[in-house]
């Protein structure tokens, strides 16, 4: 088997008390140097992928940081000086405008030649609705409803261009073959949308969409995140994702290396020791999911270590792969690229 | 009108590149016109632009494909990435060329589209700017949640709504709220960041702002659109004015008088707002082959079927199967706007009096369809040779009728190769540009005062 590692790259760290122990002073966190810094070192570790998580919300409290730069800059800003290594902001489902969720993603995936990913994201916190103006959703069935709309849509956006659009025909002077290029007119229940995409279809066809295990039907993703406080937790939540019909399912892990002080509970399962026995809970993991998302407590504490420990141990166990240059994300996770919704509609209907 | 009513001997030129996305002026059948929308495409660009001292790096917008006669526009380069994620890619690539963002002001929000450009202008040390447009395409709402659309007047009510809504926003964070040692108290001061609360006709936002001020205090803000309405927004809420005066020397200067006018009833320095118009630059290394070249380049944009096209909307039909080299159609446009003509040639106007103009202009000048769609659409800008061309530019900035121009190659991504290997050198010579980067903020390129709401803040300050 192998297992796929993601690390998760917000803000300082899992833990609170991050900022005090970040190899920079506080106010150098919200720089371009201290994103590309760590993007570059998770990718020459043999990450497969880091992920950037976000709110339109002061990410902390407490005396901790209250600053972020939103997530899809922050992984465009690293996408052309990475070359391997997946990048995979968190968007949310319920306020977003899926049209420009749609395109600022896709634009990622050109910007990264194909590393795009996607954490739909649901915004439970009604903070969100007063920022933007808009009536509060909060009860679950409502905010399943918009998930699955918004997922329904940015995924359908980049379906609508098929893959050779763009003819270029000097003879009839058309650079576009609109008949390729398509209208969804979908029809929601809070709202609907035109199309077709102003982005031509991405690089991947279809961007990695994660989702998290019970809220996002498994059905709409290709990686559900699945936790649990404890390990056998976590493998019980895998299995019940594979049964529901997950593609591949990623354990998400707080880890604590460098500090040992073990991150405040946070429904993961966290870890907090030597990097030998970080190795021996991923290999124990292996057997159950098909990648994990690391937390780290203090990322300037804990990613040096995972990088120059833990990561090569896996590497060579033959446990984990780097990725290849050149790869897509999607190739990399064993992923097909999808043809277009539209045209499969149209190849079932020629052969009948 | 003379040239010199506003001298200025000294004035520097300053150049933008507008890579406009969706457009005609593309010669996209040249082979060596590449991608619309590959990264390198834009990667080769922007470097090609900071290479020749560019201030800024633009991008447009455009929320829907373009239509005619209900089916979506195919003549055209269409097709563009989304504005803030891209420059957002090419920040991490430049060091030091400003990157402009067109973002609409009715499809978006302020707490969202205020954190997305000040995450960019963050990301890219101080060098993010947005160009603040209205959107007038009515059908662009179907697309968002909102559905429909503004009218004109409110459009620019909203927008202006909107950019206060986004300063205060910027604005927030204190300057020096963020801890500059890990064992200070706490990491921002407690009260160095301000909830925003506004209500207003177009707003219901509260927020706790997410970003400190950046080192240019916020995203420099361009506009672009021309009604008095546009104008007036320009003069009290903007820096820039991305103008379409930038053909004509009298147009322009008499634009910039009227511009000039209404910063100072805002309150505002005359110079306070700096205007840089779009324009196209055709060059050719002897002046005997300037004229074969402009007639090449506007032969590459205007294909037969594109100049059909220009004409079909004004005349409210397709005209696809008809003859460009022949004249105009015989019979009258259908007068009233009913079928949903989107493109760019009617430009709201009484399609039956256009095609009165259009017809004295072919009778007069025996044109063909293809040649009056060329007189009357294309913006040709300049061309000669690059030190006329030089001579050009600097005496337009001299005398006042512009800051500097916002140049589209007609060509992508090359276009701008000869712009900067041969025209910046001569405007190098007559010490009408920069010979390298002064500062590193995007307002420092363009030599701006302080961000508006700063200035707004400290004046009351001294008042008070
Ligand atoms: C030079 C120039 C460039 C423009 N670029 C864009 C653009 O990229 N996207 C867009 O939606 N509107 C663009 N606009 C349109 C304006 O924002 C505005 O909607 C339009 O000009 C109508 O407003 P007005 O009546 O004040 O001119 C542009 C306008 C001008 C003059």
């Amino acid at each position: 088997m192998s297992l796929v590692l993601g690390i998760e790259l917000d803000g300082e760290g899992a833990h609170p008390e991050a900022w005090r122990r970040a190899a920079h002073t506080p106010d150098r966190l919200l720089t371009g140097r201290t994103v590309a810094d760590r993007v570059a070192a998770a990718e020459n570790a043999g990450f497969t992928f880091a992920s950037f998580d976000d709110s339109l919300l002061p990410p902390g409290a407490g005396g901790g940081p209250v600053g972020r730069i939103d997530a899809v800059n922050r992984a465009a800003f690293v996408a052309a000086t990475t070359s391997t290594i997946g990048l995979v902001p968190v968007v949310g489902t319920t306020y977003a405008e899926p049209f420009h969720t749609s395109s600022q993603l896709a634009t990622l995936d050109y910007a990264s030649r194909g590393r795009g990913g996607w954490i739909a994201a649901r915004d439970t916190d009604p903070r969100v609705a007063s920022a933007l103006g808009r009536a509060e959703v909060t009860a679950p069935a409502d905010l399943a409803q918009e998930e699955r709309d918004a997922i329904t849509v940015v995924r359908d956006l980049w379906d609508s261009w098929e893959d050779d659009a763009v003819i270029r025909d000097y003879a009839t002077g058309r650079f576009l073959d609109r008949d390729r290029v398509h209208y969804l007119d979908f029809q929601g229940e809070t709202y609907s949308v035109k199309g077709p995409a102003i982005v031509p279809r991405p690089p991947q066809g279809q961007l990695v969409v994660f989702g998290r295990a019970g809220d996002t039907d498994p059905s709409l993703v290709d990686v559900v995140l699945v936790s649990g406080p404890t390990v056998e937790d976590t493998v019980e939540a895998a299995v019940r994702a594979k049964a529901g019909g997950a593609v591949l399912v990623f354990a998400e892990l707080d880890v604590a290396l460098g500090a040992s002080t073990p991150a405040q509970p946070s429904g993961r399962v966290s870890f907090a020791g030597g990097a030998t026995g970080l190795v021996d809970l991923l290999r124990t993991l292996d057997a159950h999911v098909d990648g994990v998302r690391l937390h780290p407590a203090v990322v300037d504490e804990d990613l040096p270590v995972l990088a120059r420990f833990v990561v090569p141990a896996l590497l060579r166990a033959g446990i984990a792969h780097r990725p290849v240059p050149g790869s897509t994300l999607r190739g990399t996770l064993g992923l097909d690229r999808p043809v277009t919704r539209f045209q499969a509609e149209r190849l079932e209907h020629s052969s009948r | 009108m003379t040239d010199n009513s506003y001298a200025r001997p000294g004035a520097q030129v300053h150049l933008g590149v507008f890579f406009q996305g969706v457009n005609h002026t593309t010669i996209w059948s040249d082979p060596s016109s590449g991608s619309q929308i590959d990264f390198e495409t834009f990667r080769r660009v922007a470097l090609t632009a900071e290479r020749g001292l560019f201030d800024a790096f633009f991008l447009g917008e455009g929320l829907r494909l373009r239509e005619q006669e209900g089916k979506i526009l195919d003549l055209d380069i269409v097709g563009r990435p989304d504005a803030i994620t891209q420059l957002a890619a090419l920040a991490g690539i430049t060091r030091h060329i400003g990157l402009v963002a067109t973002q609409n002001t009715t499809y978006n929000e302020p707490a969202d589209l205020a954190r997305r450009l000040s995450g960019l202008d963050l990301l890219s040390g101080g060098r993010a700017g947005w160009n603040a447009v209205t959107t007038d395409n009515a059908w662009t709402g179907e697309n968002f949640r909102r559905g429909g659309f503004l009218d004109h007047a409110d459009r620019y009510e909203r927008a202006g709504q909107f950019l206060d809504t986004a300063r205060a926003i910027w604005d927030a964070w204190a300057d020096g709220a963020v801890a500059t040692r890990t064992d200070a108290p706490s990491w921002a001061t407690p009260d160095g960041v301000r909830e925003v609360s506004r209500r207003t006709s177009q707003f219901d936002v509260t927020i706790t702002p997410t970003l400190p001020r950046s080192g240019q205090g916020h995203p420099v803000i361009f506009q672009a659109g021309d009604s008095p309405a546009g104008r007036d927004f320009a003069a009290a809420h903007t820096d820039v004015i991305f103008s379409r005066h930038g053909t004509h020397f009298d147009a322009a200067l008499a634009f910039a008088e009227d511009i000039r006018a209404r910063v100072r009833r805002a309150g505002r320095p005359e110079d306070d707002v700096k205007i840089l118009p779009g324009t196209q630059i055709v060059l050719a290394e002897n002046a005997s082959e300037v004229e074969e070249k402009v007639r090449w380049v506007l032969e590459g944009q205007y294909t037969g079927q594109t100049a059909l096209s220009l004409v079909g909307q004004v005349w409210g039909r397709d005209l696809s199967d008809r003859d460009p080299d022949g004249p105009l159609p015989e019979f009258d446009p259908v007068p009233a706007p009913i079928s949903v003509t989107r493109g760019a040639a009617r430009d709201g106007k009484d399609p039956l009096a256009i095609a009165r103009e259009w017809r004295a202009l072919a009778e007069a000048q025996n044109l063909s369809l293809r040649q009056v769609a060329i007189a009357t659409t294309q913006r040709s800008g300049f061309a000669g040779t690059p030190g006329q061309v030089a001579d050009e530019l600097t005496r337009w900035v001299r005398s006042g009728a512009t800051d500097g121009f916002n140049i589209s190659p007609y060509l992508v991504p090359t276009g701008l190769d000869e712009i900067v290997d041969l025209l910046v050198p001569e405007l190098q010579e007559r010490g009408s540009y920069r010979t390298e980067y002064e500062g590193s903020t995007l307002r420092e390129h363009l030599g701006l005062r302080p961000a508006l709401s700063r200035r707004e803040v400290e004046s009351r300050q001294a008042v008070g």
